[in-house]
C-alpha cells in the first residue's frame, strides 16, 4: 500500500525526521524499539518497565537488547500486577523520572484503571500543575492474531473518554518510532495502542492470503536517529473526493486495500492521535467529499466512531450528501474460531461503501 | 439443589456464612479489655539492619514507651530532648485546634466538607518528626498533622478548605486534600489506598537515582483491602524500595470496623510478614513509641535495608467527616474507654513528669494556638469562602487538564464564559 512519492515527502515534512540519520528499513517492532533507544540514550530520566520486557526483551520483542545496554535499573521486569506498574509509574512520574511502563496486552490494562484514569490523568489538574505524571503506557492491542477474547481487544475509546489522558495509534513503522518518540516526550499521560496485527507487516483485511511483511514498503524505511511526529496530527493516507474515510491502526491499512480494489476515490485520513483529534484535518476532507465513512475493529456502542459521527454531523452538517457510516466491530467478545467474523473486513467495509455511494 | 431445598442423601454439613459484626453497638456499655495491652519497655529492638524475621514477633505485639507513670521506658525510648518534646506537643495541639476551628467553619457553611483527626494526631505529627524534610509523604485525608509538623501555614490551609480565590488548587479538589511540592507533600486522592503504590514508585526511582530520599504513605486500615496495598507491598519486598507504609488502624471506615478488613483474623503489622518485609505495631497514642517506630524504618530504609509496614493503632475519636454521625453506628462510650489514651495528654503528662512542662503553660499554649488559628481563618476569609463568588476565574477550570489546551477544551471553555455571561449580563456581583 505504498502511497505516491510526493504524499511521501510532504508526510515527511510535517514530521522532523530531517537529521534523524541513516535510514534503515525496520517493522513495527524494530521502529519501536528503535524509538525506546533513541529516548533511553537522550534522557537519563527515561526508564522502561513492564512484565517480561527485561533480560527476554518482551513477548513482542519491543524491548529486545535494551536491558543489556543501559543496565537492569533502567529497564526491568515487574511483578504481574498492572494496577503495581501503573501506580509505581505516578510515582516516578512525581519523583521527575519518564516512565514507559508496557502492558503486555491491551486486554490486561484494566486492573490499573483506577491509576490511570483517578490519578495519571488527573494529577496535573489536582495538584494545580505542582506534579505530573509524564508517563506513556505502550501496549499492543486489537485482533486478528487467533488472540480470542483476552488479547484481541481494543479498548481506545474508553480512554479517549477520560478527561486528562492522551490516546495514540501509529499504522505504520515510521508513524510508530515518531510518535512513540513524541509522546514519550510529552509532559502528559499518553496511551499508546501498537496494533499487534501489523507489527511485522501491513495487512490488507483478506485473511487467507499469505501475511505480508514490511520488506519494501516506504513506511518501514526509518531513520536510526530521533524525529517526532507532533501529536493531534493525521496523516493524509491518499487524497480522493468520493468520501472521507477516517480510520486508524490496522483499518487504515483494510480501507486502503479495500478502496483500490473496488476503485473508489476515497479519501483516507489515518487519525493517528485520537484525543486531542486532529479536527481541522476532518472538517477539511469531508467538506470536501461531503461523504463520511468511519472504521474501526473496537466494539460499535460507545466506540470511539461515535464520537467521530457526532463530531462530523454537529460541524459538517451541511456538506453531508449521505448519512455518514460507521464500520466496526460487533458488540460482542472477540470470539477465537469466528475471529474474522467479528472483524470489519473487506466484505463490510466494501458493503458500506456501495452504501454511501448510493445514498 | 441450587436453593439448598433438596439436600437428601448428603451428609455433608451445612455452610455458614460469616459476616463481622462490632463488640458494640449504640447505647452498649463498652469495655476493651480483650484488647491486650503490652507492658510499656517490654519490647525488644531488633537493629535497623535486622533480617525482616526478627520483626516478625513485634507484628503482633504493641509497641509502647510511655507508661502510666509517664515516665518513657524500654529500647525503644527515642531519647528526645524537651525541645523537640515541647514541639511536637505543640504541633499536636495546633492540629487539634485547628480542627475544631474548621470542623465549626463547616457547620457554620464556610465550606463543604471537614475531616478531623481528634486521636491520631501522633501518627501524623511525630511521624513526620521521625522523617527528613524532604523526604516524600504520599498522605491519605486524615495527615494534616504532617503538613503541620513541616510548618505548612495555617492560610494555606484554609485557603484550600474554602476553595477560595487564593486556593493554590483553583478551587478544584474536595476540602482537605492539600498538596505542597515545596514541603514534599504529594497530592492527596480521594480514591483509596492509590498512593501505596505511587510511595513505591516514588522510593524505586529515589533509589535507581542513588538518591537519599525516601518515601513515606498513610493509609487507613479499611483501605488495606484495596488491591493497591498487595500491588505496593508487592513491588516495595521485590525491589526492595526505601518505602515505609504507614497503617492507621483507628478501628472504624465510615461505619465499618475494623473487621470488615480483617482485624479479627490477624493484625495489620502481620499483613508484612507474608511479604517478609519488616512490620512493626506501635501504640498509636504513644508519641514516643510512633516517633521511634518512624525514625527505626526510615533509618532502615536509608540503609538499603528494605521497607517497613507499621500498624499503629488508635481509635477515631470523632465521625469519619463531617457528613457522618458516628453515633448511628458505635457506641459514644468508646472513646471514653478507649485503654491508649490520648496522645496530647500523654506527652503533656510526661513532660510535666520531666520538669520541663506545666499545666499552666498548656493552658497558655493552648489558647495561644486557638489565637493562631482564628487570625489565620480571619486572614484566609479575605480571600473568600466556599460559594461566595470569590474563586478561580472560569477559565481555570479548564486548566491543567493537559499541560496545553487542545481546541475540544478552548471550545468548552468559551462555552462556559459565555453561560456565565447569559446568567449574570451585568456582572455578577462579588
Amino acid at each position: 500500500m505504498t502511497p505516491p512519492a510526493e504524499t511521501m515527502d510532504q508526510e515527511r515534512q510535517t514530521g522532523e525526521a530531517k537529521d534523524a540519520g541513516e535510514t534503515r528499513e525496520m517493522n513495527m517492532i524494530e521502529a519501536i524499539n528503535s524509538a525506546l533507544d533513541n529516548m533511553l540514550e537522550r534522557d537519563d530520566d527515561v526508564i522502561l518497565l513492564g512484565e517480561d520486557i527485561g533480560y527476554f526483551g518482551g513477548v513482542f520483542r519491543c524491548t529486545a537488547g535494551l536491558q543489556e545496554k543501559y543496565g537492569k535499573t533502567r529497564v526491568f521486569d515487574t511483578p504481574i500486577s498492572e494496577c503495581g506498574i501503573i501506580g509505581v509509574a505516578v510515582g516516578m512520574g512525581a519523583y521527575g523520572l519518564r516512565p514507559v511502563p508496557e502492558i503486555q496486552f491491551a486486554d490486561y490494562i484494566y486492573p490499573g484503571l483506577d491509576q490511570l484514569i483517578s490519578e495519571a490523568a488527573r494529577l496535573r489538574y489536582r495538584s494545580a500543575a505542582e506534579f505530573t505524571a509524564p508517563m506513556t503506557v505502550r501496549s499492543p492491542f486489537g485482533g486478528g492474531i487467533f488472540g480470542g477474547q483476552t488479547h484481541s481487544q481494543s479498548p481506545e475509546s474508553i480512554f479517549t473518554h477520560v478527561s486528562g489522558l492522551k490516546t495514540v495509534i501509529p499504522s505504520t513503522p515510521y508513524d510508530a518510532k515518531g510518535l512513540l518518540i513524541s509522546c514519550i516526550e510529552d509532559n502528559d499521560p499518553v496511551i499508546f495502542f501498537e496494533p499487534k496485527r501489523i507489527y511485522n507487516g501491513p495487512f490488507d483485511g483478506y485473511y487467507d492470503k499469505p501475511a505480508k511483511s514490511w520488506k519494501g514498503f516506504d513506511e518501514a524505511q526509518v531513520p536510526e536517529g530521533h524525529y517526532r511526529i507532533p501529536l493531534g496530527k493525521a496523516r493524509t493516507v491518499r487524497e480522493g473526493d468520493a468520501m472521507t474515510i477516517l480510520a486508524y491502526g490496522t483499518m487504515v491499512h483494510v480501507v486502503e486495500s479495500v478502496t483500490r480494489s473496488k476503485g473508489v476515490n476515497a479519501e483516507i485520513l489515518d487519525l493517528r492521535t485520537l484525543v486531542p483529534l486532529d479536527i481541522e484535518a476532518i472538517e477539511e476532507s469531508v467538506r470536501k467529499t461531503g461523504r463520511c465513512m468511519i472504521v474501526h475493529e473496537a466494539t460499535r456502542t460507545s466506540g470511539f466512531g461515535s464520537e467521530l459521527s457526532a463530531l462530523v454531523q454537529e460541524r459538517c452538517f451541511y456538506h453531508l450528501e449521505a448519512p455518514i457510516e460507521r464500520v466496526t466491530g460487533f458488540d460482542t467478545p472477540y470470539p477465537h474460531s469466528l475471529e474474522w467474523a467479528y472483524f470489519p473486513g473487506p466484505v463490510r467495509i466494501g458493503e458500506a461503501i456501495d452504501k454511501l455511494l448510493q445514498d | 439443589m441450587a436453593d439448598g431445598s433438596d439436600d437428601k442423601g448428603s451428609n455433608r454439613p451445612k455452610l455458614a456464612l460469616h459476616v463481622p459484626e462490632p463488640r458494640y453497638r449504640p447505647g452498649d456499655t463498652v469495655d476493651f479489655s480483650h484488647i491486650p495491652i503490652s507492658e510499656p519497655g517490654a519490647q525488644p529492638r531488633p537493629d535497623e539492619a535486622a533480617e525482616a524475621q526478627e520483626t516478625f514477633p513485634l507484628c503482633n505485639d504493641l509497641i509502647r514507651v510511655l507508661g502510666e507513670d509517664n515516665a518513657a521506658h524500654g529500647p525503644w525510648d527515642p531519647r528526645l530532648d524537651a525541645e523537640t518534646l515541647r514541639g511536637m506537643l505543640r504541633e499536636m495541639a495546633l492540629v487539634r485546634a485547628f480542627d475544631n476551628r474548621m470542623y465549626r467553619a463547616q457547620r457554620q457553611g464556610k465550606t463543604s466538607f471537614y475531616m478531623k483527626c481528634t486521636g491520631e494526631e501522633a501518627t501524623s505529627v511525630c511521624a513526620t518528626h521521625a522523617l527528613a524534610g524532604d523526604d516524600m509523604i504520599f498522605p491519605s485525608y486524615r495527615q494534616q498533622g504532617c503538613l503541620i509538623a513541616r510548618g505548612y501555614e495555617l492560610t494555606e490551609m484554609i485557603n484550600q478548605i474554602y476553595s477560595n480565590k487564593a486556593d493554590k488548587l483553583k478551587g478544584r479538589q474536595l476540602p482537605i486534600m492539600y498538596c505542597s511540592k515545596r514541603l514534599s507533600f504529594f497530592s492527596i486522592s480521594g480514591n483509596l489506598a492509590t498512593q501505596l503504590p505511587q510511595a513505591t514508585g516514588f522510593a524505586m526511582a529515589s533509589a535507581s537515582k542513588g538518591d537519599s530520599r525516601i518515601a513515606a504513605t498513610w493509609v487507613g486500615e479499611g483501605s488495606t483491602a484495596e488491591g493497591d496495598f498487595h500491588s505496593a507491598l508487592t513491588f516495595a519486598t521485590v525491589y526492595n524500595a526505601p518505602v515505609i507504609f504507614n497503617v492507621i488502624n483507628n478501628q472504624w471506615a465510615i461505619s465499618s470496623f475494623s473487621g470488615f478488613a480483617g482485624a479479627e483474623r490477624a493484625t495489620f503489622a502481620a499483613r508484612a510478614i507474608g511479604y517478609g518485609m519488616a512490620g512493626l505495631r506501635v501504640d498509636g497514642n504513644d508519641p514516643l513509641a510512633v516517633f521511634a517506630a518512624e525514625r527505626w524504618a526510615a533509618d532502615r530504609a536509608r540503609a538499603n535495608a528494605g521497607p517497613t509496614l507499621i500498624e499503629h493503632f488508635t481509635y477515631r475519636a470523632e465521625g469519619h467527616s463531617t457528613s457522618d454521625d458516628p453515633s448511628a453506628y458505635r457506641s459514644a462510650e468508646e472513646r471514653t474507654e478507649w485503654p491508649l489514651g490520648d496522645p496530647i495528654m500523654r506527652l503533656k503528662n510526661h513532660l510535666i513528669q520531666l520538669g520541663e512542662w506545666s499545666e499552666e503553660q498548656q493552658e497558655a499554649m493552648d489558647k495561644e494556638l486557638d489565637e493562631h488559628v482564628r487570625a489565620s481563618m480571619k486572614q484566609a476569609e479575605k480571600n473568600g469562602i466556599l460559594g461566595h463568588g470569590l474563586h478561580h476565574p472560569f477559565h481555570t477550570m479548564f486548566e491543567d487538564v493537559f499541560e496545553e489546551l487542545p481546541w475540544h477544551l478552548e471550545e468548552q471553555a468559551e462555552q462556559a464564559i459565555r453561560e456565565r455571561k447569559i446568567k449574570f449580563p451585568e456582572g455578577r456581583p462579588e
